[in-house]
Order: C-alpha cells, then sequence, then structure tokens
C-alpha cells in the first residue's frame, strides 16, 4: 500500500529535477516563499483520483468530491456546456435560454425538524435553477424505493414534495419508480431534474467574480446540517434547531431586480459556505477575504459545532445562498434580501480581493488572520 | 458564549501583545515550545502569531497524542477491527491516520464496520446494543483522555459486560517532554503547558523542568488570550531571570490536579515498561495499559494483534517536527506528497497536527496577510 | 483531542447518580460527572466537559479573576494609547 507514497515522492524528485535549472532560494524566510509556492504549483496541478475506491469524503461536496468530478465525469463527458460546472447548466435552444440541473437525495432520517426528504428535494432543486439566474418552472421526480419501505411514509414525503413545489410556483411533471430489494436504498432515495428559463440579461457564474466585489450571505448557516446531525440521535445532543431547508427562487427574483450587479449566486449545501468562497477564489483566480465576527450563526448552532468540533462555515444550509455583487449594487442588493422574510437576516460578509489568488482567508474575530481550505474528509455525512 | 467569549477579545489580545514586545531584549530570541496539539489548533485557527514579535517564535511539541501513534499499532487495531464479528469505534481524528494498509477511513470504505463515536460511552452504548458483536474501542489520548477510558471500563465492569474491550494507546505527558529537553538538537527557553492534561495530573509534575532545567512553565488554557496571557507570564518570568511553574488556567487546571481521575487511571491501567513514540522512539514507562485485574478488557489479550513494528516512510519527518527541530514547511514532502488528503505522517493528519494546522489556517507568509489586510 | 468545552449544569438525571444534563451554548447533552465524585457540581455551576466527561469544575473567582486581569491589561493599554495620543513632544 505504500506504492501512492513511492509515486508521489517520485513525483516530488521530478519537480525538484525541474527546479534545480532555477536559483537556489536563500534560507529562511525565503524557504518558506519557495514551499508555498510548490504548494500553490501542486494545488493547481491537474486533479488525479488516488484512491481505487470510492469513499464518503467523494460525497463530502469538499476537495475529493472536486477531484472526481474532474478527473473522472469531467475528463469523460468533457464539453463547453459542462465545463463551467456551476449549479445547473446553461443551455440556448432556439431564442431561449434554459437552465437545467439534476439532484439526489440521499439525506439520512428521511425526517427531521422542520422537513424531510421530500422537501429537500423540491426545494434543492429549485434552488439550483434560482442559482444560474433562471426562473424554475418544472421538475422531474425520480424515486428509488427499498422494499418494505411503509407507504404512508412514502405518502408524506410525496405530500411535502407537493407543497413544497405549490409553494415554490413550479410543477412535478414527469417521474419514474424503481424498487430495490430490502437493505439498499435505505427506504428512500430521489433524484430530480430541474429546467427553468434564464431572462436575456442575466449572466451569473463564479467565474464573473471580481476584485472589490462584495460577499454576502442571505441568512444565518449551519442550521440544517447540524439539525440532521443531531437527528440522526447518536449524539444524545438537543437543541432548537430546525432545518432551514426553503425555495429561493423568490428572493432571488427581487435581489436581481434591485440591481444589475449580481455576479454570482450559490446555494450553500454540502460542504457548507467555505466551500462556495473556494470555489468563487478558484473559478475567478481571485482571493477572497471575509470576517468571522459577520458571518450571522445561530447560538446553538455555534454551541454544537464547538461541542463537536466542527466549524460552522463547513456545515450544510438547504436555504442559503452566497452572492457575489459589484460594489455599487450592494446596498440596494443587501435592502432587497433583507426585505424578504428569507433574507431578512442577510449580512456582508466579506470581499472579493485580487491577491492572494485562490485562497479563502478569514479575519478572526480575535484578530488574527487564517486561510479557509476546501473540506478534506467529511464530518457530517449524507447531510443532503 | 460564557467562559469562551471573554477569552477571545480582541483588543486584550493587542494589549497583551505590546507587553510581550516591550519585555523582549534587543536582539535576543525567544524559542518558546506549546507542548499541547490543542493549543498548536487555536495559534493556527485564530490566527495568533500575527500578534507576536518576530522575536518570539513558538515551537510546536508532541503534545498531539494521534500524531504519536507509530504506524505498526495503527496496523494492529487495523487487524482487530478486520476480526469478523468486531465493531470497532474510534474517535474522529483517528480516522485518517494511515497505517502500512490504509486508514480506518479506507477499510470503512472497504467494509470494515468502524464506527466514530464522541465518548468512550457511546462505545459502551453499542456494545450493550449488539451483544452478539465484539466491540473494540480505540483508546488513544494523554492523561486527559485516559480517565475517561478508565471510568467507561469500570462501568463496563460493574455491568458485566463481556463484549467490551479497548486497545490501549493512551500516553502520558512527562516522558515526552522530558526527552525534548534531553534532546541535543533544541534550545527551548520555555514551555506553554499543556491545560487539560493537567487538570488530571496537576501542576507538580512539571516542577521538575523549572528545577533541574532551569526552564519557566506556564500552564496555558485554550482561547486565544489564555495563550498570550501565558507567553506574557513566560516573558516576565524570562526577564526576571526567574524559572517557576505557573498556572494561567487556574479557573479550571487544580494545582493539585484531580485525585478522583487519577485513581480511576490507577484502578485499571498501570505503566507499560517502555512504548515506541512516533518520531522519538521507545520512552521508558510512558505509555498505559489495562491491568491484569481488568484483563477481560483488554483487547490486546482478546484478540491476537500482530506487533510488528513498522518503520515511518523514508521521506516522512513527523519525528523532528514533533520534536519541534522542523518546521511543517521545512519538511521535504509537505505540500506536496503529504498533504490532509493524502497524508504521509500523523502531523499531517490529526486536525491539531503541526503540519495540518499550519496547512490548513497557517499558510501564508506574514507579509502576504498584512497586505491582504491592507486593501 | 485536546478538545475541552465548558457548559453549564442543568440538572441530575433522576435514576442516575453520575449523570447530568448540560447546556453548552443552548446545546443540551447528558454527560458523566463521575470524575467529580469528591466535589459534585451543583446546577448552576458550570464543568469543563470533555468526551463525554466532565473533567473539572470551572472555578468561577479564578475566571472572574483572570477577566479582571485581562481589563487591567486593557485598561493600562487604553490608558497609554490615549496617553500617546495626546501628549505632544515638540
Amino acid at each position: 500500500m505504500t506504492g501512492w507514497i513511492d509515486r508521489a515522492l517520485a513525483e516530488h524528485d521530478q519537480e525538484q529535477h525541474v527546479r534545480r535549472g532555477s536559483p537556489q532560494p536563500a534560507p529562511g524566510t525565503v524557504r518558506e516563499e519557495s514551499v508555498l509556492e510548490r504548494i500553490d504549483r501542486t494545488r493547481r496541478a491537474r486533479p488525479r483520483v488516488r484512491e481505487d475506491r470510492i469513499t464518503m469524503s467523494h460525497g463530502a461536496g469538499g476537495k475529493a468530491t472536486q477531484s472526481l468530478v474532474e478527473a473522472i465525469f469531467l475528463e469523460a463527458f468533457r464539453n463547453p456546456l459542462l465545463e463551467p460546472l456551476e449549479d445547473g447548466a446553461s443551455l440556448r435552444i432556439g431564442d431561449s435560454r434554459l437552465a437545467l440541473t439534476t439532484d439526489s437525495y440521499v439525506v439520512s432520517p428521511l425526517f427531521f425538524p422542520g422537513g424531510d426528504i421530500g422537501d429537500l428535494a423540491v426545494n434543492g432543486t429549485v434552488n439550483d435553477l434560482s442559482m444560474t439566474g433562471a426562473t424554475p418552472l418544472y421538475l422531474t421526480a425520480g424515486f428509488i424505493l427499498e422494499e418494505g419501505f411503509p407507504v404512508d411514509d412514502l405518502t408524506r414525503i410525496v405530500t411535502s414534495m407537493a407543497k413544497a413545489a405549490s409553494e415554490a410556483g413550479v410543477q412535478i411533471v414527469t417521474g419514474d419508480t424503481k424498487v430495490v430489494e430490502r437493505g439498499k436504498a435505505d427506504g428512500c432515495y430521489i433524484n430530480t431534474a430541474g429546467i427553468g428559463l434564464i431572462a436575456p440579461d442575466v449572466n451569473l457564474g463564479v467565474a464573473h467574480a471580481r476584485p472589490g466585489d462584495v460577499i454576502m450571505v442571505s441568512g444565518p448557516i449551519g442550521d440544517h446540517g447540524i439539525t440532521i446531525m443531531l437527528a440522526r440521535g447518536e449524539l444524545d445532543i438537543e437543541a432548537d434547531v430546525v432545518s432551514d431547508t426553503a425555495p429561493l427562487n423568490g428572493l432571488v427574483a427581487d435581489l436581481l431586480e434591485s440591481t444589475t450587479g449580481i455576479r454570482a449566486l450559490r446555494d450553500a449545501t454540502r460542504g457548507g459556505v467555505a466551500t462556495i468562497l473556494n470555489e468563487i477564489a478558484r473559478a475567478a483566480d481571485v482571493g477572497v477575504l471575509v470576517s468571522e465576527d459577520a458571518i450571522p450563526v445561530r447560538y446553538p448552532v455555534r454551541g454544537a459545532s464547538e461541542l463537536l468540533g466542527i466549524d460552522p462555515m463547513y456545515v450544510a444550509c438547504e436555504g442559503r445562498m452566497v452572492v457575489v455583487v459589484d460594489e455599487t449594487g450592494a446596498e440596494p442588493a443587501l435592502a432587497a434580501l433583507r426585505a424578504h422574510p428569507l433574507g431578512a437576516e442577510a449580512a456582508v460578509i466579506g470581499r472579493v480581493t485580487a491577491d492572494p489568488a485562490g485562497i479563502v482567508q478569514l479575519r478572526t474575530s480575535f484578530g488574527g488572520t487564517r486561510i479557509v481550505d476546501l473540506l478534506v474528509g467529511d464530518p457530517l455525512p449524507r447531510i443532503c | 458564549m460564557r467562559f469562551v467569549d471573554e477569552f477571545r477579545d480582541s483588543d486584550k489580545a493587542r494589549a497583551l501583545a505590546a507587553k510581550i514586545t516591550s519585555l523582549c531584549e534587543p536582539g535576543r530570541q525567544y524559542k518558546l515550545m506549546e507542548v499541547c496539539g490543542g493549543h498548536t489548533h487555536t495559534i493556527y485557527k485564530h490566527g495568533l502569531e500575527d500578534y507576536l514579535p518576530e522575536q518570539v517564535t513558538l515551537v510546536h511539541g508532541p503534545g498531539c497524542p494521534v500524531c504519536v501513534i507509530p504506524m505498526g499499532r495503527v496496523d494492529d487495531a487495523m487487524a482487530l477491527a478486520s476480526e469478523p464479528d468486531v465493531i470497532m469505534t474510534s474517535f474522529g481524528d483517528m480516522m485518517r491516520v494511515p497505517g502500512s494498509n490504509g486508514s480506518f477511513f479506507d477499510a470503512k470504505a472497504r467494509g470494515t464496520d468502524i464506527r466514530m463515536v464522541y465518548s468512550p460511552l457511546d462505545a459502551l452504548k453499542i456494545a450493550k446494543q449488539n451483544p452478539d458483536r465484539r466491540v473494540v474501542f480505540m483508546a488513544i489520548g494523554f492523561e486527559t483522555t485516559a480517565p475517561s477510558t478508565a471510568m467507561t471500563v469500570l462501568r463496563a465492569a460493574s455491568s458485566g459486560l463481556t463484549n467490551f474491550s479497548i486497545f490501549c494507546n493512551h500516553v502520558t505527558i512527562i516522558p515526552a517532554i522530558k526527552a525534548i529537553l534531553d534532546s541535543p538538537d533544541l534550545r527551548l527557553d520555555g514551555f506553554i503547558g499543556p491545560g487539560h492534561v493537567s487538570t488530571v495530573i496537576g501542576c507538580r509534575p512539571y516542577e521538575f523542568i523549572a528545577r533541574d532545567y532551569g526552564k519557566p512553565v506556564v500552564v496555558a488554557g485554550f482561547e486565544p488570550l489564555d495563550i498570550l496571557q501565558s507567553i506574557y507570564m513566560l516573558m516576565l518570568q524570562l526577564s526576571a531571570g526567574e524559572a517557576k511553574i505557573e498556572n494561567q488556567y487556574s479557573r479550571v487546571v487544580p494545582w493539585d490536579g484531580n485525585i478522583t481521575a487519577l485513581k480511576a487511571i490507577g484502578e485499571t491501567m498501570e505503566l507499560r515498561p517502555y512504548f515506541e513514540w512516533r518520531g522519538l522512539g521507545f520512552i521508558s514507562h510512558s505509555a498505559l495499559k489495562v491491568r491484569e485485574a481488568y484483563a477481560a478488557f483488554d483487547a490486546e489479550l482478546i484478540f491476537k494483534v500482530p506487533g510488528v513494528r513498522v518503520a515511518d516512510p523514508k521521506a516522512c519527518q513527523c519525528g523532528e517536527v514533533l520534536k519541534g527541530v522542523l518546521k511543517p514547511w521545512e519538511c521535504k514532502v509537505f505540500g506536496t506528497a503529504c498533504t490532509p488528503e493524502t497524508p504521509i505522517g500523523t502531523c499531517m493528519v490529526s486536525p491539531e497536527g503541526a503540519c495540518a494546522a499550519y496547512y490548513n489556517y497557517g499558510r501564508l507568509t506574514r507579509t502576504r496577510v498584512k497586505e491582504a489586510i491592507r486593501t | 483531542m485536546c478538545l475541552g468545552i465548558p457548559g453549564e449544569v442543568i440538572e441530575f438525571l433522576p435514576d442516575q447518580p453520575d449523570l447530568v444534563r448540560v447546556d453548552v451554548s443552548g446545546v443540551r447533552r447528558v454527560i458523566n460527572v463521575g470524575l467529580l465524585a469528591d466535589d459534585m457540581p451543583e446546577p448552576g455551576e458550570w464543568v469543563l466537559i470533555h468526551v463525554g466527561f466532565a473533567l473539572s469544575k470551572i472555578d468561577e473567582a479564578e475566571a472572574a479573576a483572570a477577566l479582571e486581569f485581562l481589563e487591567s491589561i486593557g485598561q493600562a493599554y487604553d490608558d497609554e494609547i490615549a496617553a500617546l495620543a495626546e501628549s505632544r513632544i515638540e
């Protein structure tokens, strides 16, 4: 099993060999600089999946997921429409621009304070479409059911979906049902696809972020992930937290009407706000600087996170988005968010900077600075 | 949050930083070791080094109980986990520590029943709920955690459980500190003493450091102000030419420690004659094993463990990082072959490891940080 | 691993002498106080929690003293900064 270590060392030696042509750095702080440069180069190298089996990390929304998507899926399917790897694909059909998205829901437990897998499925899909700037219109719903799953539970889930769809103003127009043997599918898995219409003047994408842009979050973070973790009942922790699952299309519509300066929208699901910030930094090759004090976190979410040793910035939300807006549009954007019930606690959390590119920094409440990197591993599996 | 927020106030931090700076003798370098992994984590998480003058360097010590577990012991744990009816239970930080054949995490992907727990009591609960399986708890940690493992074993004994055992890898802090002090490659001026270990062992065990080696020790809390205040107290001692043990974390640490906790450890465990520490080699009387009276709960006796000593990969310089001889970025494979996703050594795997802390949080030179903040 | 965090004792569990319910920033959890047998905490007192056990009681007097020291440092610093701002050497 040390094979991969040998391979990694061989790469390292190769790199050193290449560098030998360039002048040797002087000792001291310059040495640190050169190591950091080496790290940057390594991080920008082509993604590769080193494992020979899928692990839970691949589903966490962090580094492993990113590597998997880029090295396996993007490699195989590569085309210009897929490459942006946004929440939904933007397609031109005739004179219209459509957004198309797909999602699967494997949350455990199926029912939790604040919602169930059905709510998540509808709201999550509606949100992915909204993040591209589209007006969500039609959804599909494919069910994979486990033999033995109570029909009452299925009815409960489907009723939630109908209600959520009605609230969001979308229709579920087609679907599919499969049943698998007892022991697979953990009760019920749901897959969805969604389609929406993008207005001609709307063009959102994380790659559009520019230095000087303002970054906002639409409300307190981490509610959903912590709710799920506590609902699993393995930790014997009780707290007054409920999932924040909600359809954001109304909020997005208000936001887009308030200013033309919106650069990008992303809903902070798996991997949390920290993952979104890293996606921005990477896609636009910019720096991101946020302030710990400015990030809204509910009191019990903070307590549960401290108790478990997790950082709320990596915890999933299901009804919150990160907004990147041009400096001039920041004030109207924030006002529009706060005027809407789902954005009442919206806050400015930081800015896009020119330097250091590709890196997300946090100014701690304490006044120091640290990096917020992409998640490694999976603190909260099966969150959505 | 009470007892937390008050110790994170940035104005007070600036005040302490100013005081620390004023105590620096011109031209003198100060090297202070923070022994405890939790301190390393706080320092990087809150960007504490931004507050310290250039003359004060913090050196990270071996106080990360995950980091010091040699690969051979990880292999032993993996062997236990692969026994047919075993449910292996472990703290989260152990899940990604690499042995010769991958980590618990990798084994889990291959189908081994390994479960993450928050407390050894959770492992006990799993044993009660699964009477037809045998539950093994991977017991790691310094004297901070040993009492909790001990209490759990006592509870298992009193409830007559027959399917619960521990794989004991508890280590003790004093021999590690002594090994550092005796190490020729290090020249330290003082120690930021471990906070939570001291709630159990008290402050007396550190007296030999001041008495025999002439170095001051300040037992420190884990909030950023605790650490800054402890550095300030060390600097006060150094500028007065003193060397004594002080307790900054007095709100939590009793000078005499926790007798009940020590008794629980003493009842269920005893010192091994020697134990291998990753990077530090074999240290005598530095680790605990289950006492004969509680043999029914000792996984090493119930199951066969390979017990093979495995050398660290040639490239791995964890040992030197653990001793504080090297800073993380000075390790040849830091950040390239060895990253948090592909850790070669434990310093990168454990969230308290110096390398992980630096990679995840501190990985910017000070000048770049200052520039970024100004914009 | 050194993860220890302060929590407030809310109540003892009725038939389990070693277990109490604590509150950590609005989150409630049951923990074992067996290690504090010599000096059991009362509801309203604070303890340090580590892997499901209370390791130590938080001494409010010491905590207050610690904060007072920090306040004094802070005050001295503020005074000095103020003095610096007001003084003129030229």
